[in-house]
C-alpha cells in the first residue's frame, strides 16, 4: 500500500495521506465510473482484478525470486478447469465454491512443484524455453483430452460453470436492496475481487520481507552466494513456483466461475506473455509495479477497441488497423520505449528493508 | 608447529572433481588445522576455487573424501555445510546487488534465530569494517569493489563460522585495497577462525599465511610454510614474476 501510495504521481510525495484516501476512493468508485460508459466496462474492471491477481503471483516467481517462467498461464488453466471439472454440469459435478477454490489453487501448486522439479538447475533462456514448453503441454492438453475419454471437451470447452456462492450469496444474481434498487451482479464480482486482490497484496507484502522473502531476494542476486550462506535453493525454487502458481490458480478458479465457461484458447502462450509483460511494465520485483502494470495493461486492448475503430473511421473513413493488430504494435512499442526511459518498470523496486525500522521488525521476528 | 599433534579441522583426501567434461581437480590432499590461515595459490584454470566451491559443497565430487571436524561431509549439501561452520565467501565476492548494505550483512546469519548474538556480532563486524558501516543503508549494488569484499566477508562471518573459506579476495581491487582487505582476514584469524584463502595474489597471500599449497593443473605440486615457499625458486619464478 505505501509503495502505492507514493506511487500516485505528484499527491503521493507530498501528502501520502490524501494519496491513500485517492486509491481507496477510486478502487470503491471504480464500477461505478465504468457503469457511466456501459455495463461491458465493469466487467473489463472485472477482469483487470483478475490479471492484477495473476501479475502479483507471476511477479513472485520473476520479481522476487528471479526465475523467469513464460508458462505462467498454465496454472491459470489449472485453477479455471479445476472449478470446471468440480462445479458444472460436465461431469454433474457441483461442489460448494469454498470446497473448489482450494482445492484449484493446490491443484495449481502441484503443478508448480512439477514444473519446478526438472528445472532446478536451469536458469536464464533454458528456464524460459522449458517452462513455455510447460505451458504449451498443459495448453494442449486441455484442447485435445476429449479422446478417447472425453475429460476436457477438448477445444469447445465447457459450458455453464457455476457460479461463486459465498454462503448462499450467489454472486451471479443481481442483489435486490430495495423493491426497485439492486445491485448489479459485475459489481458485486467486482468487490469480491477487489477483496481477494487486497488479501493477495497484504500476504505478498508479508511474504516479501519474511525470511523466505529475503532469501528469495539472495538467490535472485547471487544462486552461489546464498548457497554459501545456508540458503536451501531447492527448496526455495520449488517453493517460489508453487506459491506463485497457488495464486494463479486462484485466479483460474475465480476466472472460471465469472465467465462461466472455460475453452483452452483462453491460456495461449500470448497471455503468458501478457502477464510478464504486466510484471515487467509495471516494474519487476514491486507488489505496486505489478498492479499498476496489471491495470494498465488488461485496460489498453478495450480502450483501443472503444477508441481506435471510431477514430479511424472518422480519420480516413475506414479501419486501417484492427484493434488486435493495434495492441500488439502499441504494447510492443510501449515496452521498447520502456526499457529507453524507465528500465526497471513504472515503479522501480527498491532494495527492500531499506528503512530501518522494517529492518528490526523482522529481525524481531 | 604444534597444530599438527591436534585432529585436522578438515582434510582432504584425494579429492577429484569434474564438471562440463573437465577435470579440474585431480585427487589432492590438503589438510587444515584449528586456528590455521593457509593460502591455496595458482595460475588461472589451475582448479583453485573448484577446490573452494567442493568444500563448500556447492560442486559435487567426483572421487575422494572432505573430513571436516572428524567426519566425511561428501554428501553433506552447501546449506547444511554452512550450519556446521564452513562459510564460503565466492569468487567475484557474490554480493546480493539489490539489497542493502545492512541487508546483506543480516542474510550471513540467515540459519541463525538467537537475535542477542546476531546484534552483537553485527557490532563486532561493524567495528572491524568502519567503512562498511558507514553505508548500512546503500544499496550493495552501488558500493566500490573493496567496500562489496568487505561486505561479503563480514557476512561471511554472521554465520560465526569455523571455516572461512575465502576465494580470491584481493580480485580487481587496487593494492591499497589488497592490503586493507588482507589485514581484515588477519584479524578474522586471530578471532580464532580457520580460513583457508585461494589467491592468485602469492606474494601477499603467501605473506599472510602460516602455510601454504601451490596448485597446478588440478594437482598439488608444492607446500610448505608461507615463508618456505616465498624463498622458493620455483614459486618465485612461476608467481612472484622472476626470471629463475
Amino acid at each position: 500500500m505505501n509503495e502505492l501510495v507514493s506511487a500516485v504521481p505528484w499527491l503521493g510525495k507530498r501528502n501520502p495521506m490524501a494519496a491513500r484516501w485517492l486509491i481507496i476512493i477510486l478502487a470503491i468508485a471504480a464500477p461505478m465510473v465504468a457503469m457511466l460508459f456501459g455495463r461491458s466496462w465493469v466487467r473489463i474492471l472485472d477482469f483487470a482484478l483478475l490479471y492484477m491477481m495473476l501479475a502479483l503471483g507471476l511477479n513472485l516467481v520473476v520479481g522476487f525470486a528471479g526465475l523467469l517462467d513464460l508458462g505462467y498461464i498454465a496454472f491459470y488453466a489449472v485453477g479455471a478447469y479445476t472449478f470446471a471439472f468440480l462445479a458444472s454440469p460436465h461431469f454433474d459435478v457441483h461442489l460448494p465454491f469454498w470446497v473448489v477454490l482450494p482445492l484449484g489453487a493446490a491443484f495449481a501448486g502441484m503443478a508448480g512443484i512439477m514444473l519446478g522439479f526438472p528445472v532446478l538447475r536451469l536458469r536464464g533462456d533454458y528456464l524460459a524455453i522449458v517452462t513455455l514448453g510447460f505451458g504449451e503441454i498443459i495448453r494442449i492438453f486441455m484442447n485435445n483430452l476429449n479422446y478417447p475419454i472425453n475429460i476436457t471437451n477438448g477445444p469447445q470447452g465447457i459450458n455453464g460453470l457455476d457460479s461463486i456462492n459465498l454462503f448462499g450469496w450467489d454472486l451471479a444474481r443481481n442483489l435486490q436492496v430495495t423493491e426497485d434498487f439492486s445491485i448489479n451482479s459485475l459489481f458485486l464480482y467486482y468487490y469480491f475481487f477487489l477483496a481477494c486482490v487486497v488479501g493477495s497484496i497484504i500476504f505478498i507484502q508479508r511474504l516479501q520481507i519474511s525470511r523466505i522473502g529475503r532469501a528469495w531476494a539472495a538467490m535472485r542476486d547471487d544462486e552461489l552466494a546464498a548457497k554459501a550462506i545456508g540458503i536451501n535453493t531447492r527448496n526455495l525454487k520449488l517453493l517460489a513456483f508453487s506459491m506463485g502458481a497457488t495464486f494463479g490458480g486462484v485466479a483460474g478458479c475465480l476466472f472460471g466461475a465469472f465467465q462461466g465457461f472455460v475453452s483452452p484458447e483462453s491460456f495461449s502462450l500470448m497471455e503468458s506473455i501478457a502477464v510478464l509483460t504486466m510484471v515487467v511494465f509495471g516494474g519487476m520485483g514491486n507488489i505496486a509495479g505489478a498492479i499498476v502494470g496489471a491495470f494498465a495493461l488488461a485496460l489498453l486492448p478495450e480502450v483501443l477497441r472503444d477508441v481506435a475503430v471510431p477514430l479511424q473511421q472518422t480519420l480516413f473513413g475506414h479501419v486501417l488497423l484492427d484493434p488486435e493488430v493495434l495492441r500488439m504494435l502499441l504494447l510492443s512499442l510501449a515496452m521498447i520505449l520502456m526499457m529507453l526511459l524507465r528500465p526497471a518498470g513504472l515503479i522501480p523496486a527498491r532494495a527492500r528493508y531499506a528503512h530501518p525500522e522494517n529492518l528490526h521488525r523482522s529481525a524481531a521476528k | 608447529m604444534q597444530h599438527e599433534s591436534s585432529s585436522p579441522l578438515l582434510q582432504l583426501k584425494n579429492l577429484q572433481i569434474a564438471y562440463g567434461g573437465i577435470h579440474a581437480v585431480k585427487g589432492i590432499d590438503l589438510e587444515l588445522a584449528k586456528g590455521e590461515l593457509v593460502c591455496l595459490i595458482g595460475a588461472n584454470g589451475a582448479g583453485k576455487t573448484t577446490t573452494l566451491n567442493a568444500i563448500a559443497g556447492v560442486l559435487p565430487l567426483q572421487g575422494g573424501d572432505i573430513m571436516y571436524n572428524g567426519g566425511t561431509i561428501n554428501a553433506l549439501p552447501a546449506h547444511k555445510r554452512l550450519r556446521q561452520g564452513i562459510a564460503l565467501v565466492p569468487e567475484g565476492r557474490g554480493i546480493f546487488t539489490r539489497l542493502t548494505v545492512e541487508e546483506n550483512l543480516r542474510m550471513g546469519a540467515y540459519t541463525r534465530s538467537d537475535s542477542d548474538g546476531i546484534e552483537a556480532d553485527l557490532e563486532k563486524v561493524y567495528t572491524m569494517l568502519p567503512r562498511v558501516k558507514e553505508r548500512l543503508e546503500q544499496v550493495a549494488g552501488t558500493l566500490s569493489g573493496g567496500e562489496q569484499q568487505m561486505v561479503a566477508i563480514g557476512r561471511a562471518l554472521l554465520s560465526r563460522p569455523k571455516l572461512l573459506l575465502l576465494d580470491e579476495p584481493s580480485m580487481g581491487l587496487a593494492p591499497l585495497v589488497v592490503e586493507k582487505i588482507f589485514e581484515v582476514v588477519q584479524s578474522v584469524a586471530k578471532e580464532g577462525v580457520t580460513i583457508l584463502l585461494v589467491e592468485q595474489n602469492a606474494n601477499l597471500a603467501l605473506e599472510f599465511s602460516q602455510r601454504g599449497y601451490v596448485m597446478e593443473s588440478g594437482k598439488i605440486t608444492l607446500t610448505g610454510s608461507g615463508d618456505d615457499l616465498l624463498a622458493d625458486p620455483k614459486v618465485r619464478a612461476a608467481y612472484l614474476g622472476e626470471a629463475a
